[in-house]
């Protein structure tokens, strides 16, 4: 049996819309995440975590990288784990998350609430929750 | 995102779209554990640091190996899940084969999950001792 080939159009015959744009947006945020658990795992077996960290712990720190998600390890020398770079990393992490997040969620809401002025509000609302969030999410892991 | 859709919830919970609906549902059931799981979490932490007990609570909670199994749930069904839809986005020549990536994506989440939970329970334990 042969298989059909699948069709596919180039971006520039496909216009940029914003929902190309968001399109787009959530799958390099996801991309980009990857790469943000990548470099927390790879930082983290360097700082000693094969000995120090269990499996799980690995991946909480991995996940975002705040010095919190160390305290109930095995790990005897913290200071390394709390430097700049690391409260940087765990400030991309979580911006690009809770962006990534906030669009996601509206997405779904959109599916399952019917009226125009709900799904406007849905945005408002998410817009409002995003910009509550993250100043607090970034004073949490640069004061932990 | 248009504004014209208009399917309803109970339309939506009756559509059987088998094995690609399953994954599609759980990758929203994932993405939204873990943006009320991440926003709840920011405020407790955000909380328990001004002394609040509540905050100290909430966290308590989430610390527990039950909840952790869940979360790694969604975090690991919702990673790998979005791996697949991102490359076959990318990539679109690769949707023909978008069956056997769900079999795949399947495997590598029974194995990183199964060993997520085993560390899990190994980790708690270790704490009681």
């Amino acid at each position: 049996m042969t298989q059909a080939k699948a069709r596919t159009l180039s971006l520039s015959k496909r216009g940029m819309s914003f929902e190309t744009f968001m399109w787009l947006f959530t799958r390099l945020t996801a991309l980009g995440m990857y790469a943000f658990i990548l470099v927390g795992v790879i930082g983290a077996l360097v700082m000693g975590a094969r000995n120090q960290m269990t499996f799980i712990e690995v991946l909480r720190w991995a996940l975002v990288t705040n010095p919190g998600h160390v305290a109930y390890t095995n790990v005897a020398d913290i200071a390394p784990w709390e430097s700049v770079f690391w409260r940087l990393v765990a400030s991309g992490m979580f911006l690009t998350a809770s962006s990534h997040g906030m669009h996601g969620v509206i997405v779904i809401l959109d599916d399952y609430l019917g009226g125009i002025s709900q799904r406007k509000w849905i945005r408002i609302l998410n817009l409002a929750a995003y910009f509550i969030i993250a100043p607090i999410g970034l004073y949490v892991i640069w004061t932990a | 995102m248009g504004l014209n859709r208009n399917v309803s919830l109970k339309t939506a919970l009756r559509y059987k779209g088998q094995g690609p609906f399953l994954t599609y549902i759980l990758h929203r059931i994932g993405g939204m554990g873990m943006a009320i799981f991440i926003t709840t979490h920011i405020l407790a932490t955000f909380l328990e640091g001004r002394g609040w007990k509540i905050g100290h609570i909430v966290n308590f909670v989430y610390v527990s190996p039950f909840f952790q199994a869940f979360f790694i749930f969604c975090v690991l069904f919702h990673a790998i899940n979005g791996m697949r839809i991102t490359i076959l986005d990318l990539f679109p020549g690769l949707i023909l084969h978008h069956r056997r990536a769900i079999m795949i994506e399947w495997i590598l989440f029974i194995v990183l999950y199964g060993f997520a939970v085993v560390s899990i329970i190994t980790t708690a334990i270790a704490r009681l001792a």
